[in-house]
């Protein structure tokens, strides 16, 4: 072998080299860019969701009133929490809202979704579209108000009932043991209804409507069809709706402080409202954070499954 | 499609671990102190005595000579920086009196609601721009984390010490943290006084000419009321104002037992407890009243304002609240509402009122001290300053017993509500509120609980057990 061939094989083996690492290379530095493009997003959800996470955990550990010396008592504060004889009741409640804030808006969403794509097209259908999302762009503070004043004893719900001969039946709603959580589950419901709607309309949209055609042509009815077409079609979208709704009614604090600020009782009272008071108006800052991580365990064990579910047949 | 979902799946994979080192490191960094630690050593060296360059000279005695010497706003440019609560009138006119008196000194005034005072006090307080001058809510808590300045040299120098001591003792607290005595943190702008106001026009048509001087000559009035058909009470019992039956509750304990073992209660006093045998004749008393109907059907769903507003428009014979509202019913039915004293139990037996100072205080950071506490000793002790107490605030201007009260306008029921302050002090008959005894007990204990008896869901026993159990685990250390 002599110098020149010698010289040419490692030029050779260069050029492999070189080819062999240019994509992992341009890998790498595409790699990079990504992570520029999402620094900024990522520095904002740390610092603002990660790391108030993080110290809810860490604060949960301590006796601490917000402001002074806190003293380390480990799970003390957990234990105060879970041992609370009301916390169960407070528990049930917000278990008790997810009939009105995700049973009722989705069921009720399918409904009218399925009627408004085969009877409300045109204009006709942008305009209720329209009206039923209202309530989702609505301040939820100005609408529980405005809810308070069709609840009270003067409200409208009371004038209509007595003007249909019901005036026996009339009371102050939001100030009644068995009706106050209804109640308060009647605004989610209203607020929810036209989000889950939406949702499901857009989901519909994406069905082939070939589908559709040949059901008809075999002689389906709008409920067949709805049963074996568009239920189907909407695993997914039916899958995000149940979680945010599920999630809107374990986690609800503002339309439950504006309408009724947790009575009478304890009888709309909820978790967030209890942690509110808690870190708040008690200065408990440490037992707050412990039912604030237990509040986000309950989330995540009810939400995981409803996720696992509705991803559930791709796999 | 296979494709797609392998891609997705590696970048997940991929992706993974980066949010999974920063949830790491700031776990380390949050782990590395505890919460509020770092706060400590500043906060201790704010001591709790006012410092020595601002306190004012405790040698001279407190005349009047002394107090023109004393700490004062001086002549140069000030800035009193005021944090005042939203929706009353009588801080904003007593300032801009202030100014007119005081052409050097101007101010720069934030306002809030009461419960967003609350809440936000602690870590204002706390933060390096404190105001100059406060409404508080609450001090125990604020005292307990050296928050505020501690007025005792202020107290001295302007002759506070020589005031009539139940109107400053609110705003007392001691080394254990108990309200009531101890070193002087915060101070009134005059002193509230709560009874019994009454629709003049319905009062007659049920035969009341004079106001009843027994419980028994008042629970009378209240039947005839309903046998009349008429609202007996209007009253406030929706979570978001907190449970108004306190009101009652409280003037009924009063009424059937001595004022001293409440206060107790309310300051926190070692062993001090709500479940008494008077207390619970007064919680059954109060049960009695809401079977018989005399309060409004939907209390537990009206709230303060609501309240305030249907007895303006003549529903309800009578309402339990304060003196702070005698504008507002001057206005609303102009002549036609009076007040009264909460009768006790016995004729001519002691009379007894919550009357709480609209309390102010002065941060422990604040920079203009010395002038912030000049204008609260002004307050007290300017003719202008308690004419404006009175017209505008409604109630006693308190300070010195020399100083006589400026009269209110003809006809108004702020005379009334003054003059009948004069008696509650004749028989020492102030109390706090028992919604004040702690932070959260008007929120999670009274106000739940009251609402229940309305319900028909908890007994007085029940009532009075419950909220002592929560008042525990509260003071709980």
């Amino acid at each position: 072998m002599d110098d020149s061939s010698l010289l040419q094989s490692s030029h050779r083996t260069n050029v492999a080299t070189e080819l062999r690492t240019r994509p992992s290379r341009r890998v790498r530095s595409s790699n990079v860019v990504g992570w520029l493009f999402v620094v900024p997003a990522l520095v904002m959800y740390a610092a603002f969701v990660l790391l108030p996470l993080v110290l809810t955990v860490q604060y949960s550990l301590y006796h601490w009133d917000g402001i002074g010396p806190s003293q380390w008592v480990g799970l003390k504060n957990y234990v105060t929490v879970l041992t609370d004889p009301d916390l169960l009741g407070v528990i049930l409640n917000a278990f008790k809202l997810i009939v009105f804030f995700t049973l009722l808006p989705v069921s009720l969403g399918l409904v009218v979704a399925s009627i408004m794509r085969r009877v409300a097209t045109g204009r006709f259908g942008t305009m209720a579209r329209t009206i039923l999302f209202l309530p989702q762009i609505i301040p939820l503070v100005a609408a529980g108000i405005a809810w308070k004043w069709v609840l009270s004893t003067s409200g409208v719900v009371n004038q209509i009932l007595s003007a249909i001969g019901l005036g026996g039946v009339t009371r102050a709603w939001l100030g009644d043991f068995d009706f106050a959580l209804p109640a308060v589950g009647i605004i989610g419901a209203w607020v929810l209804i036209g989000l889950c709607t939406i949702l499901l309309l857009t989901g519909m949209s994406k069905i082939d409507p070939a589908l559709y055609e040949s059901a008809r042509i075999d002689g389906a009815g709008a409920v067949r069809e709805f049963r074996s077409i568009t239920l189907p079609g909407l695993r997914q979208e039916i899958g995000v709706c149940i979680t945010v709704t599920v999630i809107a009614a374990l986690a609800s604090f503002d339309i439950v402080y504006v309408a009724t600020g947790g009575g009478p009782g304890l009888a709309t009272t909820v978790p967030g409202l209890d942690i509110y008071q808690l870190a708040f108006a008690g200065r408990e800052v440490g037992l707050a954070s412990a039912l604030a991580v237990v509040l986000f365990i309950l989330v995540l064990a009810c939400v995981l499954p409803i996720q696992r579910l509705a991803r559930g047949d791709e796999t | 499609m296979i494709k797609a979902k392998a891609v997705g799946s590696s970048t997940r994979r991929r992706s993974v671990r980066g949010p999974g080192i920063l949830v790491a490191a700031l776990a380390i960094v949050a782990s590395a102190c505890a919460p509020g630690a770092s706060v400590a050593p500043s906060a201790t060296t704010v001591s709790s005595a006012p410092s020595s360059s601002s306190a004012p000279s405790t040698s001279s005695a407190p005349s009047a000579s002394a107090v023109a010497a004393g700490p004062s706003c001086g002549t140069a440019p000030v800035v009193l920086n005021g944090y005042f609560e939203t929706g009353f009138d009588l801080p904003f006119k007593l300032s801009a009196e202030f100014t007119k008196q005081f052409p050097n000194v101007t101010w720069n005034i934030s306002q809030d609601q009461f419960a967003n005072l609350m809440s936000s006090t602690p870590r204002l307080l706390a933060g390096d721009n404190p105001p100059d001058l406060i409404r508080l809510p609450t001090i125990v808590s604020l005292v307990k984390d050296n928050l505020l300045k501690n007025l005792d040299s202020y107290a001295t120098a302007f002759g506070w010490d020589k005031w009539p001591a139940s109107e400053l003792s609110q705003d007392r607290v001691a080394a254990d943290g108990t309200r009531g005595s101890g070193s002087l943190y915060a101070a009134g702008l005059n002193y509230s006084l709560t009874g019994v106001f009454y629709n003049k026009k319905e009062a007659a048509q049920i035969g009341m000419t004079q106001p009843p001087t027994t419980l028994a000559a008042f629970e009378d009035l209240l039947a005839k009321a309903k046998a009349a058909n008429l609202q007996p009470i209007m009253a406030w019992n929706a979570s978001a104002s907190g449970g108004g039956l306190a009101f009652p509750l409280q003037q009924l304990m009063a009424a059937l037992g001595s004022t001293q073992p409440i206060n107790d209660w309310i300051f926190q006093k070692a062993g001090a407890t709500i479940d008494t045998p008077t207390n619970l004749a007064a919680a059954q008393h109060l049960q009695q009243w809401i079977s018989a109907g005399y309060f409004n059907k939907d209390t537990n769903a009206t709230e303060y304002t609501d309240a305030n507003a249907r007895f303006g428009k003549g529903e309800g014979v009578f309402m339990f609240n304060g003196d702070w509202q005698d504008a507002a019913y001057d206005t609303a039915a102009p002549g036609n509402v009076g007040f009264f004293i909460f009768p006790s139990a016995t004729d001519g037996g002691p009379v007894a009122a919550m009357s709480a100072p609209l309390t102010y205080g002065i941060p422990a950071k604040a920079k203009n001290a010395d002038c912030a506490a000049f204008f609260l000793n002004w307050v007290a002790t300017n003719a202008a300053a308690r004419q404006v107490d009175v017209t505008v605030g409604g109630s006693n201007p308190g300070g010195p017993t020399d100083l006589t009260i400026p009269p209110a306008a003809a006809g108004s029921i702020i005379n009334d509500t003054l003059a009948a302050g004069g008696a509650v002090a004749k028989s020492n008959g102030a109390m706090d509120f028992i919604a004040n005894s702690t932070g959260t007990i008007f929120a999670k204990g009274w106000t739940p609980e009251l609402q229940k008896m309305v319900g028909g869901k908890e007994t007085p026993d029940g009532l009075l057990k419950a909220v002592q159990a929560e008042y525990l685990k509260e003071l709980a250390p």
